[in-house]
Formats: structure tokens, C-alpha cells, sequence
């Protein structure tokens, strides 16, 4: 076995770091994309003379030179007091779907997902999603109210709910229209716009329960509360007593051992695991407890889910159970036959994964992946699945199982029931094909 | 207002309130809110008008308003797809008997406006209260609230153009909204108790299931969606979405990805960034048209002007209308003299955003 890793299916430099003259011609008359194309045709069809044949003299000159890092002093420490990842990651940032809003201030930014490992999402990686812009608020001078059906309306600083017995749980945030572009048809080339609205984090804060018991909320009258932010948008949500009772409803301060950024909420938001972004209200102001339900704007305009009788779904919250294969993934290409893991994310709003299956034959045969620990009730699960590519086309799909027993459907299977304009809560199998040049693209299997 | 002050006011307003129990467990932490500073923030409005503030508004006076203050964004008659998606169209005089906007059965209306969706009037003055207008949340007063909700309510048919809207005659308005018999709560994504316990829904139980199956769970694989040829590039270059090293690169598409974020500290930089935050990149693009025209028409309109500078300030800050069409721009009072006039000299040297 030592010697299988320089046979097909170890890592080649990619086309750009040998260019000969012809190849850079190649660019110059043909463009880019042209010259990628043809360059992973004649990579192909050097397979049969693996990558030592190029190195056959004395060995890699990475190794037989030395670089300028082995021979030369580094940086001192705090030249960065604020560590930031390395240059050559900078590919892997937040960006907008072109076209998908025409307002800055009332946008997504999607989580480049396709190059993430495990499951926590870098803070400055976090996807984006806000009503009225972004503000960076100061700490001093943000307040909690708690108001309505409480013995005692109040009134938080942050230096009291600071001060307050804190928890810290790990839970995904995913919007509910996540994947939504695709109801129809595939829309999007990657999996950062087709699943990127989606984050994992650490969350610290105070369960908002222990605050509604101070302030003697009515839990018998009081079967809903409304969260409200401090925003232009004072964005608000109806959110059930009984998830506030459990105790896992949050008021957050901390995200990944440091406090929110600002685009997440900071220096406060309500973490409401299992249910859609759009109720994690961000820049939290204010919780009211009352009777009934608001029926507020993201939840009688938007958030509501269109179904195929013309009834729109009204306070639909839970993100249920979903999975993608974040790699290989759509526009993406593969560097060689041999082998590949396929890795991925799982999730369900219901509680745990269970389980993970793979295909890579378009969901005809299927195989159990592995799932990585820690394994979270309405946390992200990180899957990995051996795959010796053999050069074929290839469909690759993955699907998910929660503890509640709730199975991961296929596009087919719900579309039969929620036809194709709901925009909100699509959790449909997506596949990814690989072509024969190693091209992975956007396909949909009924 | 100091801690020490705050702990004060709460031991003083525990012992006037009465409810002295509520912070015994954490003592210190916490403390009464003031009459005053719950009517500041709770300005919700249910569907049952709890939380409705008194006054009124007639659709005269809403249209005027709308033209100053929101039609910029959303169209003279609220149905422009320019900037937001349509708040007026769709509905028909139908819909206001049935209470079931008929296309969304039919599908045969291409967007769909806030009005063929929204069954509850109250969600409508909620958020225009709220968040209305886009730059100025929470300036308009309770009586131009109604005023704007009548002007809409009228463009969509539901109340006639004498209307007077007030919180005594909304409940009579709610029963006239084309989408009100629209919605349903049967289904198994609301997190809490079931209708039946006194919640919404089901109570939980999922309308679609996947199968379990492992081994020839199909016989052929059909492929009913591929990426269209259009969007192959619309979204960059996804090589340069993807990490230079590891088992797989991005593929080569599109453009190279544009220059980027503005070069920090620049002077341009920072212009770009405050025209943004005050709201001018909503309407104007740097290269392009949305509501107003793209920065670099203004710039080649007035760059040669001798006075273009103190024009275009002057514009900026008491608004206009007719010069790039009928929508007109409205005033920008919220910027300082210095903010328009760096603004305008931005623009006017080309909008660079770096």
C-alpha cells in the first residue's frame, strides 16, 4: 500500500502550474475556459504515464529547492492581531447570487460551503441573510425588553444578561429558502448558492426561558411569544411557547467563543434551533409573550409556502431532514480517476442524524456513508464516503435519516405534494453529475 | 443612565409597581420597564388589532405621500418590479368576494404582489410602521400610516377612492381582503402543539417521506434538470470559488471575478461605502440603471457643467422629478451638506468603487 498514493488518484499540480508555450497560446487565442477544457483532455490522456514520469530525474523541485519559507526569517507574532485565513484561501468568501435580489440591504450572502471542512462554519463565513441592511450596534447602549403576558415587564443591558448562568450548544441555522432557487429546476451552478444558506455554530447565551421566569411570564395564557429586532426593519416572528419551555431557545450573545459579528446579530439574537433563519431575529430587542400568533410581515408576505392548490402554508418553521455532497459538487472538476471521498453535510430541524446514504449511481444502488462525531440534535453532521472514480459519468446524490425516522425525499417525491412554487422549505435529494472529463454539474433526478 | 442609576430606578419602581417577586432570584440583574418605554417599543399590531393605534388616514392624502416617500421604490401605483417585487396587481374584484385570490389557482400572474398573498390588513400597517420607508424607518406618523394603507388599499381595489381608513373601520376592511381565506396552517412545520392542543398545525407529523431502499431501488435514472447553458456563467468564475489545492478545482467559467472590495482606506472606498449606507445604491447602480439612473449616466450628463456639483447637491437633498423620468427621487434630508456634496463629487469623477 505505501506506493498507491503515487498511482492514479493522487493529487496533480492542477493545469495552470506547468503551461508550456502552446498551452500559453492556447489561453491567449481560446480564452480560459477553452484552454481548462483542452487541458483536462490531454491530462486524461496522460494517465496511462503517471506523474513520476513528469519528476523522473532527480525528484520534485519543490522538494530538490528549497522555498524562500526554509530559507528566510518569517513574521513576527501579532502582525496580524486579528488572524485572518491565508491568501491563497481568498476564493472562499461569502458572495451574492447574481440577480436573485436587486438590494444590497435586503440580500443573501451564501456560505461557500464547498470548501468547508467538519462542521462548525467560520464566524466571517456565516451566511448572510438581513432585512434592512446591517448595523454594528454598540453594546452599551442595546436594551432587552420583555413585555405582555408577564407578572414584571422588563428591561435587559447587556452587562445583566451577561451576568446571567449561560449554556453553549452547537446548532445550524438554515433559511428557509434555502435551496428555493431550484424548486423548478436547477437555477445554480454550485453548492454554495444551492445550499448556502446554511451556517453551524457554537451559540452561548441564556435560555430565554430562565428570563420569562424571572419576569413570571403566564405560561397558561401565554402560548406564543414575538421576537423583535433592533434593526430598521425591527424585523419580527411568532415563535411556540413549548420550544421556549424545552429550554432550548436562546438569547445569544457568543458564536464560536467570541461574541456575534455584527452581520449575526451582535451583540444580541435569539438562537430558535430547528426552525428557519428568519426566526433567529438578530440585533434581538424585545420579546413579547401573548395568546395568539402576530402574522407578522415575514410570515403573511414572505416565509410562506405556496402550494399547488393556490393555499399558501402559513407558519411553517421546522427546516426538516436534508443533506449535499459538498464534494465533488457542482462546478467542480475532479483532477483524476482513482480514488475520491465524498464528503458532505447533514441536518434535520426534528433532532439527530442517524444515518446517511450515498449513490453514485443516481440513487439506483446506495451505500451507508460514515458520520463523523459529534453527531448533534439539530446540528450539521459531517458524512465521508470512499469513492474510486473509474472515469465513468457518475451521479452522486446523498441522503439523509433523522431520529424522528423522517427520510430525506427525492425531488419526485415532493413535487407530488408541493409542486414547484413554494420557494420555502425545499430539502430534496440533490444530485451532482461527474462527466467523463471529471466536470461535476448541477442535475436534478426525479 | 448610569448602573448604580438603573438599579436605583428599578428598587424605586419595584416599590411603586408593587411586584416586588420578579428579580429575587438574580438579584441586581434586570429591572421594571417604564409605561413609557413599553408604549416606545411595542408597536406590534395582531390580526385581531390588538396593539392598533387610533387615527386615521384618507386615500388622497396616502397618495401623496406615496409619491414623496415610497413610489421611488415601488412604482406610482405600488406595482413596479424594479427594486422589490410588486406590492399591487394580480387581484381581482372576485378575489374581494371569495376571499381567494384566483390566480394563484390559475397561475396566471407572472410575480406574485404582496396583496394576492397577504390575508391579514393588520400585517400591512404593522409593517409599514415599522420598517416604511426603506431609509427612514419608523418616521411616519400612526394618521400617515392609514393615509398610505388606504392609497393601497384603493390601488387594489379593495376600498373605494373616498375612502377614510381608521382603526374603527379596519375590522370591516379585513373582510373585504382578496387573499384573507387564503392561508393554512395544516401542515407538520410548526415547532409547537397542534391546533388541536391549543397550537397550529399538525402537530409535527411530515407530509413527504423518502425511501429507504439500498439495491436496484430504480431501473433507469433520468435526468429532469441540467444547469441551462445561460447560467453556465452567471455566477463568475467558479475556478476562483474554489481552493487551489485538494482532490478537485473550480471550473474555469465566466469573467475572472470582478476587481473586488474597494482597496481599504481609500478615499473612493469610503465614498462608496457611505453612499451605500445612506441608501443610493437601493436606486442608483455604479454602471447601470435600477430605479435612477446609473451613476455613470449622471456623471456623463453633468460632468462638463460648470455648476453641475452645486446642482446635483442641490438635487440630491430636495429631491426632483422628470429629469430621468417619471419616478421621482426623493428628497435626501437625512444626508449632511457635507455627505451630498462628497457624494456628488464621487459621482461626478466617476463612481470609481475603489
Amino acid at each position: 500500500m505505501a506506493h498507491d498514493y503515487a498511482r492514479p488518484g493522487r493529487v496533480r499540480p492542477a493545469p495552470e502550474n506547468f503551461l508550456s508555450g502552446e498551452d500559453i497560446a492556447a489561453i491567449n487565442e481560446g480564452g480560459r475556459r477553452d484552454f481548462l477544457r483542452k487541458a483536462f483532455v490531454a491530462a486524461s490522456a496522460a494517465l496511462a504515464a503517471p506523474a513520476v514520469a513528469r519528476a523522473q530525474s532527480a525528484g520534485d523541485p519543490a522538494i530538490l529547492e528549497l522555498p524562500p519559507w526554509s530559507t528566510s526569517l518569517g513574521l513576527p507574532v501579532a502582525s496580524n492581531p486579528y488572524g485572518m485565513p491565508s491568501k491563497f484561501e481568498r476564493g472562499l468568501v461569502r458572495r451574492e447570487s447574481p440577480g436573485l435580489t436587486r438590494v444590497g440591504g435586503s440580500s443573501v450572502a451564501f456560505t461557500p460551503l464547498q470548501g468547508l471542512f467538519g462542521i462548525i462554519t467560520p464566524s466571517g463565513l456565516h451566511f448572510e441573510r438581513h432585512h434592512q441592511g446591517w448595523h454594528d450596534i454598540d453594546p452599551s447602549r442595546h436594551r432587552l425588553m420583555i413585555n405582555g403576558l408577564v407578572a414584571s415587564e422588563a428591561v435587559y443591558t447587556m452587562d445583566d444578561l451577561m451576568r446571567l448562568p449561560a449554556v453553549s450548544k452547537i446548532h445550524f441555522i438554515e433559511c428557509g429558502a434555502n435551496t428555493g432557487m431550484e424548486w423548478g429546476n436547477v437555477a445554480v451552478p454550485t453548492v454554495q448558492y444551492s445550499h448556502g444558506m446554511l451556517s453551524c455554530s457554537e451559540f452561548t447565551g441564556v435560555p430565554l426561558k430562565l428570563i420569562l421566569d424571572m419576569c413570571g411570564a403566564d405560561y397558561t395564557k401565554g402560548r406564543f411569544i414575538l421576537a423583535e429586532g433592533a434593526d430598521g426593519s425591527s424585523m419580527t416572528r411568532t415563535i411556540p411557547m413549548e420550544m421556549v419551555e424545552s429550554g432550548e431557545v436562546l438569547v445569544a450573545y457568543g458564536m464560536n467563543g467570541e461574541m456575534l459579528r455584527p452581520e449575526n446579530g451582535y451583540p444580541l439574537r435569539l438562537v430558535v434551533p430547528g426552525v428557519q433563519g428568519v426566526s433567529w431575529v438578530k440585533w434581538l430587542r424585545r420579546i413579547e409573550v401573548g395568546d395568539q400568533p402576530w402574522a407578522t410581515k415575514d410570515e403573511a408576505v414572505h416565509y410562506i409556502d405556496l402550494m399547488p392548490d393556490g393555499l399558501h402554508r402559513q407558519y411553517t418553521s421546522i427546516q426538516e431532514v436534508k443533506s449535499v455532497i459538498t464534494s465533488p459538487s457542482g462546478g467542480q472538476i475532479l483532477l483524476d480517476q482513482g480514488f475520491h471521498n465524498i464528503t458532505g453535510m447533514a441536518w434535520s430541524g426534528r433532532g439527530k442524524i442517524t444515518r446517511v446514504d450515498v449513490s453514485t449511481d443516481g440513487g439506483i444502488n446506495w451505500r451507508e456513508a460514515r458520520l463523523e462525531t459529534p453527531v448533534l440534535s439539530k446540528a450539521v453532521t459531517r458524512f465521508n464516503l470512499d469513492w474510486v472514480w473509474d472515469g465513468k459519468s457518475a451521479i452522486l446524490q446523498s441522503r439523509a435519516t433523522d431520529d424522528s425516522g423522517h427520510i430525506q425525499a427525492s425531488y419526485g417525491r415532493l413535487r407530488a405534494v408541493r409542486g414547484t412554487r413554494s420557494i420555502y422549505h425545499n430539502n430534496a435529494i440533490q444530485s451532482w453529475k461527474v462527466a467523463e472529463s471529471g466536470e461535476v454539474s448541477n442535475v436534478q433526478i426525479l | 443612565m448610569s448602573r448604580f442609576s438603573e438599579v436605583l430606578m428599578g428598587i424605586l419602581l419595584v416599590g411603586t409597581a408593587g411586584t416586588a417577586t420578579a428579580f429575587d432570584r438574580y438579584p441586581g440583574l434586570g429591572r421594571l420597564a417604564t409605561p413609557a418605554e413599553v408604549r416606545a417599543w411595542d408597536i406590534d399590531v395582531r390580526p385581531d388589532f390588538k396593539g392598533l393605534p387610533q387615527g386615521s388616514g384618507n386615500v388622497d392624502d396616502g397618495m401623496t405621500l406615496w409619491e414623496a416617500k415610497c413610489a421611488s421604490c415601488h412604482g406610482i401605483f405600488g406595482e413596479s418590479n424594479e427594486v422589490f417585487t410588486p406590492l399591487v396587481g394580480g387581484t381581482r374584484a372576485d378575489d374581494v368576494e371569495s376571499g381567494r385570490v384566483a390566480a394563484l389557482i390559475d397561475n396566471s400572474f407572472p410575480q406574485r404582489s404582496t396583496f394576492m398573498k397577504v390575508a391579514t390588513v393588520s400585517t400591512l400597517f404593522d409593517y409599514i410602521k415599522r420598517a416604511m420607508p426603506w431609509t427612514e424607518p419608523k418616521s411616519l406618523s400612526d394618521d400617515e400610516v392609514y393615509a398610505l394603507l388606504a392609497y393601497l388599499l384603493n390601488l387594489a381595489e379593495v376600498v373605494p377612492a373616498d375612502f377614510v381608513l381608521s382603526h374603527e373601520n379596519i375590522a370591516e376592511v379585513q373582510t373585504r381582503m382578496p387573499n384573507r381565506n387564503g392561508m393554512t396552517t395544516d401542515h407538520g412545520m410548526w415547532p409547537g402543539a397542534s391546533a388541536a392542543a391549543g397550537g397550529i398545525g399538525n402537530g409535527g407529523t411530515p407530509d413527504v417521506n423518502g425511501d429507504a431502499c439500498m439495491s436496484n431501488c430504480k431501473t433507469e435514472v433520468v435526468v429532469a434538470s441540467a444547469l441551462p447553458e445561460y447560467a453556465q456563467d452567471a455566477h463568475g468564475n467558479l475556478a476562483e470559488q474554489n481552493r487551489p489545492v485538494g482532490p478537485v478545482r473550480g471550473v474555469s467559467t465566466g469573467e475572472p471575478a470582478d476587481a473586488g472590495a474597494a482597496a481599504p482606506g481609500s478615499e473612493a472606498a469610503e465614498l462608496a461605502a457611505l453612499a451605500a449606507a445612506k441608501g443610493c445604491m437601493a436606486c442608483h447602480g455604479l454602471t447601470h440603471k435600477i430605479v435612477g439612473p446609473g451613476f455613470n449616466e449622471v456623471q456623463a450628463r453633468y460632468k462638463d457643467q460648470a455648476d453641475g456639483e452645486a446642482y446635483l447637491t442641490g438635487k440630491v437633498k430636495s429631491g426632483g422629478q422628470g429629469v430621468w423620468g417619471a419616478v421621482p427621487m426623493p428628497p435626501q434630508a437625512h444626508l449632511a451638506d457635507d455627505e451630498a456634496r462628497r457624494i456628488v463629487q464621487w459621482v461626478l469623477s466617476g463612481a470609481q468603487a475603489q
